[in-house]
């Protein structure tokens, strides 16, 4: 969750290359196949020898490993830590979907058995568990991460090791990885559209509010140079640590800046030190309004209904979307996991994604890696929010745009939305003034 | 701008009083026993969470639901404490004077509560409501004052008033001092030591729990809330004089005012490093805080 991203984090047992060739040939030498090594590096290594299998740098290669009537997936999300309260439910919903995959008959045949690894917040430990998942599981996908800066750690970890992550959170764009399927939001499917509609309706002048991280910042260099080519004004723009609790000072400078509308990026535990804080200095949504993308039903009920009434979000989908998928998820999930939980945009993502990747899988025929991504483009599955379809170039999703207002049940009502499902566009190559951003 | 400047004003007093409030129980525990108890923070949540469940038995009264108030500041105060004196009669108490084992297992311990929270309230955060008396704020001009702010500061200042007149005030205040001040000699003069020791840490931590509960009304409730205060209550302690119940008060205020003018000066995140530098220069000068107890204890140093 902080900034500290991807380089320092990287994984300590997927070793360099030509190391990981060092290693297993000696292992081979000593005629001891295993030497630490996973089973599958040691069929890197013959494959190595034979010439086929491996990249061309030489990289071990996960390879799923499908048993007679089962096939294995990671399960990678925060169980402790600061973003437990988030990716707790991701991970139930998941769950959920391979229940239903499984009692449906499995995928090609075969049950879907999890394993679950905790991320436990910490970018390090999430590409350890990636690294595990992949070398020694051997699991076909992994479902998981939810902030940028942990997504950022594992990349490397899957690119290495030829894995597939189906990430479930909407995100800052920028990034195209063959080895990530984004189901969330790209910007151009839920920043970029709330910007331009709540300058419509509120007025020009925007405070920009993030948490201090990689997420943030990059949602606000595109939002600026959005303002910069439609006329808006940035009349501030402040970043706060994760986890900071005294929002007064930054209340009391947004108060001064007068904003028509405030753009919040925080992250975390933060928004309810700001929206308690916020409305306790007598600013309600009639007097000012916010806009968040990172703030959805489950941390709506963290936070207090009373506090967010009448602030608005954009996300892809809302629990009250009104579709029969929806309707039939909503009664699955709470009968699940209890009456009192709430479904959200990161839970549905998650829940599509396992049914995406299944489907995917489906269609090629097989679970490996390079098969699967071949097949994915395309494909389609009837999500809680409307038909999603796997776009073939970029791996992200084709999704409806839903701004929304939170009601006094906690609950959010969507307000507008676009017309049809949005191409995914991760680098805004669709629009003229964002060709200088990436 | 001068409204600015004036809520800017109360911004730093009024973090002073959180900050205060978070660190008191934490002075209280390290001046006399010299144990750092890196579980004060979970103290702090039993607090807010002691509060949740509270509110949640009020929420059927319907008028009588601002009540809920009174009986979750004292209930929070009494849950934590007793939960404090169960770790001080099981775990603390067998670790005096082993200031690296104690740090270590209050650490696991501060675990352990973290999950415990979460098994027993679910790893999401739960949502706390103010009545309709705490809720807004108090306006006079184009200034506005949190009533959730002006009643935390209210609240730090009476638990100011209550240790003052607990610790100088009472037999019992006397002899807390006599064995922080040299605890062999004390013991030696018929005072039971042990017994100094499991009240205060009680007390500590009941201060701490009632710390939980007014960081309701401006924060979150969920496990990781003790995480996101316990850094500044240890720094507000260190720098106040780590022996010194009232060199916290000055802690609070270095830090509270300090942040909140850089924080308003540049921004939130170097906001906080200036304030971390501000602390290292401090310490350079005054290395055992503003207020130095001295003690006549041999093996101080």
């Amino acid at each position: 969750m902080r900034a500290q991203v991807g380089n320092d984090a990287k994984c300590q047992g997927c070793m360099p290359s030509r190391r990981t060739l060092l290693k297993a040939s000696a292992a081979g030498l000593l005629g001891a196949a295993a030497m630490g090594l996973s089973g599958c590096a040691g069929s890197a290594l013959a494959d190595a020898l034979s010439g086929v299998g491996a990249d061309a740098d030489g990289a071990a290669r996960a390879v799923p490993d499908i048993g007679a009537g089962e096939v294995k997936v990671g399960v990678m999300h925060s169980l402790s830590g600061t973003m437990a309260m988030s990716e707790t439910s991701v991970r139930d919903a998941e769950l959920l979907a391979i229940e239903e995959i499984n009692a449906a008959g499995g995928v090609l045949g075969r049950q879907i058995v999890p394993v679950v690894e905790d991320g436990a917040s910490d970018n390090a430990t999430f590409a350890e568990k990636a690294e595990k998942l992949l070398m020694s599981d051997h699991v076909a996908a992994v479902f998981g991460c939810w902030t940028s800066a942990s997504r950022k750690a594992v990349l490397p970890v899957f690119e290495r090791c030829n894995g597939l992550l189906w990430y479930p959170v909407q995100y800052e764009g920028m990034e195209s990885s063959k080895n990530i399927f984004y189901v969330g939001a790209a910007p151009n499917q839920q920043i970029v559209p709330a910007v331009d509609y709540l300058a419509e309706q509120y007025g020009k002048r925007i405070f920009l509010l993030g948490s201090d991280y990689v997420f943030p910042r990059t949602a606000n260099t595109v939002i600026k140079a959005q303002a910069a080519a439609k006329g808006y004004e940035i009349v501030g723009e402040e970043y706060t640590p994760m986890g900071h609790t005294d929002y007064a000072t930054v209340i009391n400078k947004i108060r001064a800046a007068q904003p028509d509308y405030v753009f919040n990026t925080l992250n975390g535990d933060s928004n309810v030190s700001f929206f308690k804080q916020l409305r306790d200095s007598g600013i309600t949504a009639d007097d000012l309004m916010t806009c968040s993308v990172s703030v959805a039903e489950e941390e709506v009920a963290g936070i207090g209904a009373s506090y967010l009434e009448g602030h608005m979000t954009s996300w892809n989908y809302y629990e009250t979307t009104s579709t029969p998928e929806n309707d039939r998820f909503v009664a699955a999930y709470k009968e699940r996991y209890g009456s009192g939980r709430v479904t959200d945009d990161p839970i549905e993502a998650g829940y599509c994604a396992v049914h995406l990747w299944a489907a995917a899988c489906e269609k090629a025929g097989s679970f490996e890696v390079d098969d699967v991504r071949a097949a994915a483009g395309g494909v389609t599955f009837q999500a809680p929010e409307g038909l999603m379809t796997i776009d073939g170039d970029n791996q992200h999703m084709y999704k409806t745009v839903r701004i929304g207002r939170v009601n006094a049940d906690g609950l959010i009502d969507e307000v507008w939305a676009s017309d049809e499902p949005l191409k995914p566009d991760p680098y805004l190559t669709g629009y003229a003034w964002a060709k200088d951003l990436s | 701008m001068v409204e600015t400047l004036v809520m800017q004003a109360f911004n730093g007093i009024s973090l002073s009083s959180i900050l205060f409030l978070a660190a008191i129980g934490l002075a209280v525990t390290f001046s006399l026993m010299h144990v750092i108890n890196m579980a004060h923070g979970e103290f702090i949540m039993v607090g807010a969470y002691t509060a949740y469940v509270v509110q949640g038995a009020f929420s059927g009264f319907g008028d009588a639901f601002g009540l809920y108030v009174p009986v979750a500041i004292v209930m929070s105060f009494v849950v934590a404490a007793a939960l404090g004196a169960v770790v001080e009669k099981l775990i603390v108490s067998r670790l005096y004077g082993r200031v690296a084992d104690s740090l270590l297992v209050t650490w696991g311990l501060s675990l352990v509560l973290q999950q415990l929270a979460r098994n027993l309230f679910g790893s999401a955060n739960v949502g706390v409501e103010v009545p309709s008396y705490l809720a807004g704020s108090f306006e006079i001009g184009g200034i506005a004052l949190p009533y959730t702010r002006i009643w935390i500061l209210v609240i730090a200042l009476a638990c100011l008033l209550g240790v003052y007149l607990f610790m100088f005030r009472t037999r019992f205040g006397r002899t807390v001092r006599a064995v922080m001040q040299n605890r062999p000699m004390a013991a030696a003069l018929g005072v039971n030591t042990r017994r100094v020791d499991a009240i205060t840490f009680a007390l500590g931590s009941g201060l701490a729990g009632l710390a939980g509960c007014t960081l309701t009304w401006i924060g979150l409730v969920g496990s990781g809330l003790g995480q996101n205060y316990i850094t500044q209550a240890f720094m507000t302690v260190v720098v106040g004089g780590a022996g010194s119940v009232f060199g916290s008060v000055f802690g609070a205020g270095f830090i509270g005012i300090g942040q909140s003018i850089f924080e308003f000066l540049t921004d939130a995140s170097l906001g906080q490093a200036l304030i971390f530098l501000a602390v290292i220069l401090l310490l350079q000068f005054r290395p055992k805080g503003i207020f130095a107890v001295s003690s006549r204890s041999l093996e101080d140093e």
